[in-house]
């Protein structure tokens, strides 16, 4: 079937829970409401066989120009393809910036678990019922979500850790026997 | 529901047996830096908690503050064993992206350098994979053919490994004869070096052991997963995005993709050494196809020197800001966003491209294939031994640059 | 027999032969230096792409092994540590405990432009250089560098070692 009658298909079955058909060069794009994402994937994973989740990644809006009327401080977009039937379909579903919560889709892909942990990593979405939502790519106490628009390139600030290492690196200097020529003249200071 | 759990090894329920251990991140057998905190029992792995992040540069940040052109460069560091791979992922999504033509000399140079890439990956993995296992010999014979390759990319590009070769509308340089020639030598003469690879472990009783029903995955249980490649094909899944979304010259070129029955780790590494043969079967149809013609499209922004000598004085000449809008002129942004794959040796290499109308992407996300299967790992390396772990790090066949970006 | 000679003769500064007793008279310092130069232990510690380009160097080809370079899985058994590859903030700890567990005399290797400098990757999950936490040895520039170029490196690195003095206590 055509991804446009798929998204069609969509648009009966789910009515407003639909929010808007999209088509960029041949991909369609079908706009949902976040709180049936779960409900929409899972029947595309049935009855239309779309069993392989190509891609899952969070989108954060704050900068962008507003595309559609629906745009909100972020959405979580999903890329899904079906093997058997060689159809793939994207699905976008808005977060407001007040709440940024959205389902898990773990109990429909267990390899979904780690996108979307990555997505909570990068960007700061919650993922409701997931079952290990932690950071995954930066250190555990990291500060700040690194791909939202807001946060610099280089950082707003510098992590704790590699300070403490730093400290470390300056103290265990004197032991060094790199240093011993010039260390000995400072130790003696000491 | 985890179907590698039914080892028959007697666990006691109390926790004085049990202790955790990290393998890694620094540790030889784990491909670079992942980290493995395991739970053991003995020798048994009750839990397996993969941690990885140790390799976060921040490309997707990094990415969006650069140009689509500049980006190129670091796609090479991705996936670094195979970055001719990455390189033509890359640009057949900006491409698609931006709707550039790419003419037909290139799109087959692109399915050469892929190929060859996808070799030098497929050697990579055998001979750290058999090191793994405890095969030393295998290291040294893969990495003996391996570096005729990287040679011709030097030939090619200039680099061995971060090559930067493939331009948004075509590639960089033409191949030469000599090229050619060499590329043929090797051909002629790689299928010889694959049955060498076989004799010394294809019935290797130690290599046997170490591998039949090891990390054996259905495909159902693969495809929930979101494994794909080799690693997905070895369960029977036929799944290859060169054959279901064609991309470059491969509908014009004759291969099969090879499917294993059993899913464990026998049948994944019989799938890529298949797959080597068939990389080199495709390598001949490019030699022979070879079409005469440009290497870049007319409608390329202007980032391809070796065609319009007369702007690169401007654009080199040009702070960033000029570059910018040099392309800008040309009008070939516009809003909207892609999703493009490209099968690369590790398997499903996706880009994901949001274009506000601005010379750099508002966003890009990588699907990255050891990522994915890494996360896996989590699944696949319950209830197995410590040893055996280490044989499915090897054949999930990660590389910690893709993986963590 | 004839009688030993006792002419000695110099063969280079503070290295003399005595010819006929097969010997050779130096400096301790300059013997130990001789002995650290010829081999070379190195932890195996890739981190990123330059780790391929050192694995290279280790195979067939480029064999380290003719320098008397031989890979040493663990750090306490090594005395070199070759960093290739990109450092990241997370992995920094960790590469500076793997250079505590080093016995003396201990090297260090920064393999590529991102050990050397951070590379193309300026952000904020890089480590801007190696020696921001650890004292670098040799700087060997490229990305990644050619296996070549890293043998360049470690030959820089036995002409450093045979140039010290006495650095076989701290205390000495």
């Amino acid at each position: 079937m055509e991804p446009i009658r798929i998204a069609e298909q969509l648009q009966e079955k789910f009515q407003t829970s639909i929010l808007g058909i999209d088509e960029h060069r041949g991909q369609v794009t079908v706009l949902v409401d976040r709180d049936v994402i779960v409900k929409i994937i899972s029947f595309l994973k049935k009855d239309q066989k779309m069993n392989h989740l190509s891609c899952l990644c969070g989108v954060d809006n704050k900068k962008r120009k507003a595309a559609s009327a629906y745009m909100e401080r972020f959405e979580v977009v999903y890329q899904l393809y079906s093997i058997e039937n060689r159809t793939s379909l994207r699905l976008k579903a808005q977060i407001p910036e007040s709440d940024q919560t959205i389902d898990s889709i773990t109990s429909l892909w267990t390899g979904a678990n780690w996108l979307e942990r990555e997505t909570y990593d990068l960007l700061g979405i919650v993922f409701n019922n997931h079952p290990n939502l932690k950071r995954i790519l930066t250190p555990e106490d990291w500060e700040g979500h690194p791909l939202r628009k807001e946060y610099k390139l280089r950082g707003d600030t510098e992590w704790r850790g590699l300070e403490e290492l730093k400290k470390k690196a300056v103290q265990l200097q004197q032991f060094d026997f790199h240093n011993a020529s010039t260390a000995q003249g400072t130790s003696s200071d000491e | 529901m985890n179907e590698t759990t039914t080892l028959d090894v007697p666990v006691s329920q109390g926790d004085e047996d049990r202790y955790r251990l990290k393998l890694g991140p620094q540790h030889p057998a784990t491909h670079g830096v992942l980290r493995v905190d395991l739970e053991l029992d003995g020798e048994t792995i009750l839990d397996c908690d993969p941690q990885v992040g140790y390799l976060h540069r921040g490309f997707e940040k990094l990415a969006e503050h650069r140009t689509y052109a500049q980006n190129l460069v670091l796609t090479d560091r991705l996936d670094y064993i195979a970055a001719m791979a990455n390189n033509v992922g890359y640009c057949e999504a900006v491409e698609q992206l931006l709707a550039i033509e790419v003419p037909e000399r290139a799109k087959f140079l692109r399915v050469m350098v892929c190929e060859m890439s996808r070799l030098t990956g497929h050697l990579l993995w055998l001979a750290t994979h058999a090191l793994d296992i405890g095969a030393m010999t295998v290291f040294l014979y893969c990495f003996r053919e391996r570096e005729v390759l990287l040679e011709l990319f030097a030939e090619l590009c200039g680099a061995r490994l971060t090559t930067t070769y493939t331009r948004l509308g075509g590639v960089r340089q033409d191949v030469t004869h000599e090229i050619m020639m060499k590329l043929e030598r090797f051909v002629d003469a790689f299928p010889a070096c694959i049955e060498e690879y076989e004799t010394l472990i294809d019935t290797n009783r130690i290599w046997l052991k170490r591998t039949i029903g090891v990390g054996q995955i259905s495909g159902e249980k693969a495809v929930d997963l979101c494994l794909t490649g080799a690693s997905l094909r070895g369960s029977g899944v036929d799944y290859d995005v060169r054959k279901h979304m064609p991309y470059a010259a491969y509908d014009k070129m004759d291969f099969e993709i090879p499917l294993g029955e059993t899913g464990d780790t026998y049948a994944r590494y019989r799938c890529r050494m298949e797959e080597m043969g068939q990389s080199n079967y495709i390598l001949r149809q490019c030699i022979e196809k070879m079409p005469p013609g440009p290497i870049v499209g007319d409608d390329a922004p202007d980032l391809v020197m070796p065609v319009k000598p007369g702007r690169k004085v401007e654009v080199d000449t040009s702070a960033r800001n000029g570059l910018i809008k040099l392309i800008d002129d040309r009008d070939v942004y516009m809003e909207g966003d892609i999703y493009v794959a490209t099968e690369v040796p590790k398997g499903e290499l996706g880009f994901y491209f949001i274009s506000d109308g601005m010379g750099r992407p508002y966003r890009m996300h990588i699907r990255s294939p050891s990522f994915i299967h890494i996360g896996a790992l989590a699944t696949m390396g319950k209830g197995v031994m410590v040893a055996d772990l280490i044989a499915i790090i090897g054949t999930l066949d990660v590389v910690l640059g893709e993986s963590d970006r | 027999m004839g009688k030993i000679n006792n002419d000695l003769v110099q063969i280079e500064e503070g290295i003399s032969f005595i010819p006929g007793a097969s010997a050779i008279v130096a400096p301790l310092n300059k013997i130990i230096n001789w002995g650290r130069a010829g081999s070379i232990w190195p932890a195996t510690f890739g981190l990123a792409c330059c780790a391929i380009e050192m694995m290279v160097a280790g195979a067939a080809t480029n064999d380290l092994d003719r320098f008397g370079i031989i890979f040493r899985a663990s750090p306490r058994q090594a005395d070199c540590l070759i960093l290739a590859g990109t450092i990241t903030k997370k992995m920094a700890p960790v590469i500076r405990r793997v250079y505590d567990q080093m016995p003396e005399p201990r090297y260090v290797i920064a393999m590529g432009s991102c050990a050397c400098t951070g590379g193309v990757f300026d952000t904020y999950a890089v480590v801007q250089g190696a020696d921001e936490f650890l004292p670098v040895d040799v700087y060997i520039p490229g990305c990644p560098p050619r296996p070549e170029a890293l043998l360049e490196g470690l030959i820089k690195l036995q002409e450093k070692i045979m140039q010290e003095q006495g650095r076989w206590s701290q205390f000495a």
